[in-house]
């Protein structure tokens, strides 16, 4: 088994370079993912779920260099919006530029305090349950070896959003958080989280959504060229629950975006939505398993990437439904928008269906800039950069409609139609 | 106003040519109507001088107030005062009709070196013009052209001509698709629009929209050639006898 040991060897080569937190309340669920990793070793190009998309800068022992990107006067976003701020930079926590997290019901991950029985059974437990029926290494890595995160349990219904926001200041940092979220019984939150966060980044969300509690999620991913990031969302629905998710990622040599998501109450809702912009070196990979393992749940993933000079996109989606999930409501569609020749959208679509009474649809296309449209949009006068503009934002829409806030959908189409002025489009 | 002289016009992709030496001038204030039998070139006669790809112009000028279009990007000629109504509506899907319609408006506004409308403006104005051919506000929220019936659409390129207020309208086949009602409201939103700065050029296969729209002068197309001018009359010849008469004596 040449490939397997390669794979552990590989994980042993990453583990050597890194500083594993010991002990403290995460101690076990370290020792259970360290032990897990090792079993699993690291993924390799020959594994079949990273077959679009080459993990070996993710894997590598050291991050490869990133340069700084200067957004220049463009300011964040999320600025305008009344938030809790919470600070990273290169993944290290800065209080000076974080609000009071303990006002805010904020914890971190470093913090050995007494009250985290709440998190301790939600560190690694639900990327353990993530790990099959595809196993995903980088994440067990994440739970052994994270050095910071946020802990957040909600009772009520938040007074503000949760802002994560992710500075890069050094051109070879190698971040990695964890964060758990958890939504008790008819609880409200909404988490943003923007920024290039690191030249490489490892992110895991685990996030428990309680019965009748809404959970938002908001984030873009920093406008960095030669930055990679790994990231993965691990939730768990319960009855009458909602979890919407929408992720914007513009530029990135290298984003490999997994959500995990299970339906375990009845009528839960789980949205998952991702807009892409790429030009040129990027390749940006949006995985998702969404399992139906309770009755009348919805389901819907929208992706949609906007490619250009050789960028690249990938999805791979996943529906299951478990056996006795009746009346599930699954979408899927991934779409993309190739603006030249040489970019490329590689999608793979998948449904296992184990109940008898389901509506389940999905839809893939690959397409470029209708000409017709276009020259309709001229002959009104609107120039054609404009009108090109107008068009690719028309393509993101129906993921962008996915935010429920309409402050917030706006924020990011802003952030959107600067990027395309910046890329000629 | 509109002066279009010896124009040729080949397809791109093919060798097939269209238009083999168009003449025609259209004074400000004037109606205009191309009538023509299938295939006669009127609709690629109303592309070309908008700008649509995939034509190539071998010959000829064609110029709006004395400047030569044909050079002109789309959008130029739009911001110069032309307009096409199309015979088919474009749909966007995505892009919501008003945020179409105030992007157009004030994108031209842009070019001509004129302040932009500000969204409170542009709301009184397109809602009273809206009104006035039975668009209602669903319709403006909804996408351009998506899930409208054919009469809407074509209000929807009327009201289009309205806002931006062009001096040289071209209607192609405004009339098809439409029953009567809607044709008489079509009608009503372009005779509001007349008056001594701007032309219209009607491009129809009948005579029931020159009911409407009454047309100062007519011409009939065959084989991509103006091959014969005059008043109205002339309409009710081809409703009356036909293409085949007029062909038969001028060919």
């Amino acid at each position: 088994m040449a490939v397997a040991e390669a794979k552990r060897n590989a994980a042993e080569a990453r583990l050597s370079a890194l500083a594993l937190p010991q002990g403290g309340w995460t101690g076990v669920a370290r020792a259970e993912a360290l032990a897990r990793l090792r079993a699993m070793g690291l993924p390799g190009r020959r594994d079949e779920y990273w077959r679009y998309t080459d993990p070996a800068t993710l894997v590598q022992a050291e991050a490869a260099h990133a340069a700084l990107f200067d957004p220049q006067d463009e300011p964040m976003v999320f600025t305008s919006f009344d938030r809790v701020k919470v600070v990273f930079v290169d993944g290290v926590f800065d209080p000076a530029q974080s609000d009071d997290l303990e006002a805010a019901g904020v914890e971190l991950l470093s913090r050995q305090t007494a009250d985290i029985h709440w998190a301790q059974s939600l560190y690694g437990v639900l990327e353990t349950r993530g790990q099959t029926p595809v196993q995903r290494p980088l994440a067990a890595l994440n739970t052994a070896a994270a050095t910071e995160g946020v802990l957040i349990r909600v009772t009520g219904k938040a007074a503000k959003p949760v802002s994560l926001i992710y500075l890069h200041k050094s051109e070879t940092s190698d971040a990695i958080l964890h964060h758990c979220v958890k939504l008790e019984e008819g609880a409200e939150l909404t988490l943003l989280e923007n920024g290039p966060a690191a030249a490489r980044f490892n992110k895991v969300l685990e996030v428990e959504v309680a019965d009748g509690a809404r959970f938002h999620h908001i984030r873009t991913q920093g406008r960095d060229h030669e930055r990679r990031a790994v990231t993965h969302i691990f939730a768990r629905l319960g009855r009458e629950s909602l979890f919407k998710s929408f992720t914007l990622t513009a530029n990135g040599v290298l984003t490999r975006n997994e959500a995990v998501i299970e339906l375990t109450g009845d009528d839960a809702v789980a949205h998952v939505a991702g807009a892409a912009v790429g030009d040129g070196d990027f390749h940006h990979d949006d995985t998702v398993f969404v399992t139906h393992a309770a009755e009348r749940c919805e389901s819907r993933q929208v992706f949609k990437k906007v490619l250009k000079n050789g960028a690249v996109g990938v999805f791979q989606g996943k529906i299951l439904v478990k056996p006795g999930a009746q009346k599930t409501d699954g979408y899927q569609i991934s779409q993309s928008l190739l603006l030249d020749d040489h970019s490329q959208f590689l999608a793979k679509p998948e449904l296992e269906i184990y109940a008898d009474d389901v509506k389940c649809s999905h839809g893939s296309t690959s397409g470029a800039i209708d000409e017709t449209a276009l020259y309709y949009l001229r002959s009104r006068g609107v120039p054609l950069r404009q009108a090109q503009s107008l068009l690719v934002l028309a393509f993101l829409a129906e993921a962008i409609q996915e935010i429920e806030d309409e402050a917030l959908a706006e924020d990011i189409r802003s952030r959107l139609e600067s990027w395309l002025a910046r890329h000629g489009q | 106003m509109l002066e279009i002289n010896n124009l040729h016009v080949k397809l791109e992709e093919d060798d097939k040519v269209i238009l083999k030496g168009v003449n025609l001038k259209v004074e400000a204030g004037k109606v205009h109507a191309i009538m023509g039998p299938n295939g006669s070139g009127k609709s690629t006669l109303s592309y070309v001088l908008s700008g649509r790809d995939g034509y190539e112009v071998t010959d000829g000028s064609a110029t709006l107030d004395g400047v030569e279009l044909l050079e002109m990007e789309p959008e130029e000629r739009a911001a110069a005062g032309l307009f096409l109504a199309f015979q088919y509506p474009v749909e966007i899907p995505g892009v919501g009709n008003m945020t179409f319609l105030r992007t157009a408006v004030n994108a031209q506004r842009k070019a001509r070196g004129q302040e932009e409308m500000s969204a409170g403006e542009f709301l009184k104005v397109v809602r009273e013009k809206a009104k006035a051919l039975k668009i209602d506000a669903e319709m403006m929220k909804r996408p351009v052209n998506v899930g409208f019936s054919g009469g809407e659409k074509k209000r929807n390129e009327i009201l289009q001509m309205a806002m931006l207020e062009p001096k040289m309208c071209i209607l192609d086949e405004t009339d098809s698709g439409l029953d009567v009602d809607a044709m008489k409201l079509v009608a009503e939103g372009v005779n509001a629009l007349r008056d001594e700065g701007r032309a219209f050029l009607v491009i129809t296969h009948y005579q029931r929209l020159l009911d409407h729209i009454k047309p100062d002068v007519v011409h009939i197309m065959a084989d991509g050639r103006i091959v014969k001018t005059g008043g109205p009359e002339l309409a009710l010849e081809v409703e009356n006898n036909g293409y085949a008469g007029i062909l038969a004596e001028v060919l």
